[in-house]
């Protein structure tokens, strides 16, 4: 019978105050996995995605809207910016890659982006299956796309218009897949590309044919088809001198704005992490509360227990195992609560992500990081803190005295 | 053998006692009698080296118990003393089997389950090895706490008020019981009690004015 296997029974003996003990510790646990989980999650994919990028232009108006609907097609575009325009940013000096993109459609929620090649090198992609988009209405998948809406080569799909919802689907031309790319671990997985002709066809027959019975539809759909138009474009600099002088030159002499993803990504992720600070902050006192929670336990316990450890005394046990024995079942406690919090987190976070709409930015239960064994210590620590005194206690409790009360 | 040499002890309010010294040989029987707070349960204590006292040694077996260090000292009570206190105190989370295997690893002894079994049999309770203490009657848990008590083989068997809070008939049941496993397990017995019903059972007296 080990001091370990006392603690043991003695946690089961008092189930009701274990089982409190253990949710507290679980429940703060538990919202620091999440956090911790999520705004790595987030900041990777706020990261991954952007990495090449130096620069969004698009039409004005919020900056961090330009850089949610260009680098990671979650918000509306800003609006749109001639064709002429941005190709002559394009060959400005400054600018070593341009990359045009025209939103506009979605699939099943999916957006269709109408690019060009460089788009392939700005992003790394390769394929697959197939091959990259060529001629018009063909296009290339991303893995995820391929798998959640089970397309595969040679398949056809309407796109919609808008970026969500499939109400106002163009039923006169489909799209063709050509190929599907290798994951990439970023925005790319869930998105469809194909060539900008084709976004602007599939409109220009929408007019034309929506164009007697449909004229309120006509006239929202009307400013995105003028004269060529494009959503954005995404710009690689040449030099470091283009970070100074390129945004300026753009948001001075054109009707268009220039907005850095990194700038973007960091207020954005300033803002969340208002959010998450409180919440930490929360799961910090839900932690605190614990722990005094388990100190409350054990001291009470021990004061009932005082005559059960005089006991174990004059059986032989020393000093050493007693402490080992009250030690150990805060330890025990605050463990358990812990590994059932970090389970938990990781079950609700898969719950949280399988439910949320957004695709391009779905967060996973599934994954283990490192910074999880500070959680881990935490718990672990925790458990010596409440149960340091206590433990203590007994260590220095004067069996005679004790017994002779009795 | 034990031996009680020029033993002191002062008492925290400032109280002196000296014990007149005391030679108990092996396998004897002794009545510890006194009327309450006349310094019993602090002799008992001072012999199971339980409480260290202010002067004189005890010598069980050729070992002078408050020179060994403390850890030892616990070691040392848990194989060669057995205590049976008035009250028969189990731990409550642990089953009977598991509180007489407590008290063997807690001397350091292997886990040992014929002995447990044999005990338990010889006080007649073995069918209660997998019940809780609190499933149990009071005679019940003070034949548990005579079993605990002599799990080890001790050379020393003390009973501190064994009898007081039972019936006549139970306490001359659980006065035999003492007497036959101290003579089973071979182990030298002192009862301490102010019960005059005890008396008659007991031809060596250490008495305490």
């Amino acid at each position: 019978m080990s001091p370990l296997k006392i603690s043991w029974k003695s946690i089961w003996s008092k189930p009701l105050s274990s089982v409190l003990n253990i949710i507290l510790i679980a429940f703060g646990t538990g919202i620091l996995t999440i956090l911790l989980l999520a705004s790595k999650q987030i900041s990777d994919k706020l990261e991954n995605n952007s990495k090449d990028i130096d620069l969004v232009v698009g039409a004005k108006g919020s900056p961090l809207q330009l850089i949610l609907s260009s680098i990671y097609y979650i918000d509306f575009p800003t609006g749109n910016i001639p064709l002429k325009e941005a190709q002559e940013l394009a060959r400005s000096p400054f600018v070593k890659n341009a990359v045009p993109l025209a939103l506009g459609d979605n699939y099943n929620g999916v957006r269709i982006v109408g690019t060009d090649s460089n788009f392939v090198g700005i992003y790394k992609l390769e394929v697959k299956e197939g091959k990259f988009w060529q001629s018009d209405f063909e296009t290339t998948i991303g893995s995820s796309v391929a798998k959640n809406q089970r397309l595969k080569i040679g398949d056809t799909f309407y796109g919609a218009h808008g970026l969500t919802g499939s109400t106002d689907v163009h039923k006169t031309q489909a799209y063709k897949v050509a190929g599907i790319l290798t994951p990439q671990g970023n925005v790319t997985d869930n998105l469809i590309l194909t060539n900008i002709s084709s976004v602007w066809k599939m409109h220009d027959h929408e007019e034309e044919e929506e164009h007697d019975h449909d004229s309120k539809h006509k006239e929202k759909e009307a400013p995105e088809i003028q004269n060529k138009e494009i959503t954005s474009l995404l710009i690689q600099y040449r030099s470091p001198m283009s970070v100074v002088m390129f945004p300026r030159m753009v948001n001075e002499s054109t009707n268009m704005q220039a907005a850095s993803p990194a700038q973007e990504s960091t207020r954005l992720f300033s803002l969340i992490g208002v959010g998450v600070d409180t919440l930490q902050w929360f799961a910090l006192l839900i932690m605190f509360i614990a722990a005094v929670s388990v100190f409350v336990n054990l001291y009470n316990s021990l004061k009932e227990r005082s005559y059960d450890l005089a006991i174990m005394r004059t059986l032989g046990a020393s000093r050493g195992k007693l402490f080992l024995i009250v030690i150990a079942e805060g330890i025990m406690l605050t463990l358990a609560g812990t590994i059932i919090g970090i389970a938990l987190g990781h079950l609700a976070l898969e719950f949280i992500g399988s439910n949320q709409e957004s695709s391009q930015a779905r967060l996973t239960g599934l994954i283990l990081l490192g910074d999880e064994a500070y959680l881990f210590a935490a718990g672990l620590a925790i458990g010596i803190f409440a149960a340091i005194i206590p433990a203590v206690q007994a260590y220095r409790s004067n069996i005679s005295k004790i017994l002779s009360k009795n | 053998m034990i031996a009680l040499n020029a033993v002191a002890h002062n008492y925290e309010n400032g109280h002196r006692i000296g014990f007149e010294d005391w030679q108990v040989e092996d396998g004897s029987q002794w009545l510890l009698l006194g009327a309450s707070g006349s310094g019993k349960t602090t002799l008992l204590h001072i012999l199971t080296g339980i409480l260290k006292p202010l002067q004189g040694s005890v010598v069980i077996n050729g070992t002078s118990i408050y020179d060994l260090s403390s850890k030892h000292l616990d070691q040392f009570r848990g194989r060669n003393v057995g205590i049976i206190f008035q009250r028969p105190h189990l731990i409550k989370s642990l089953t009977i089997k598991e509180n007489l295997v407590m008290a063997q690893s807690f001397a350091n002894l292997p886990t040992d389950l014929n002995r447990v079994q044999e005990v338990l049999a010889s006080l007649g309770i073995a069918d209660k090895k997998d019940d809780y203490p609190s499933e149990l009657s009071q005679g019940q848990l003070q034949r548990v706490s005579i079993a605990r008590a002599v799990i080890n083989r001790p050379t020393l068997l003390i009973a501190d008020e064994p009898t007081s809070s039972l019936d006549d008939k139970n306490a001359a049941a659980v006065l035999e019981l003492l007497i036959d496993q101290s003579g089973i397990n071979q182990a030298t017995l002192i009862v301490a009690t102010h019960d005059k019903r005890v008396k008659d059972a007991f031809t060596n007296t250490y008495e305490l004015s």
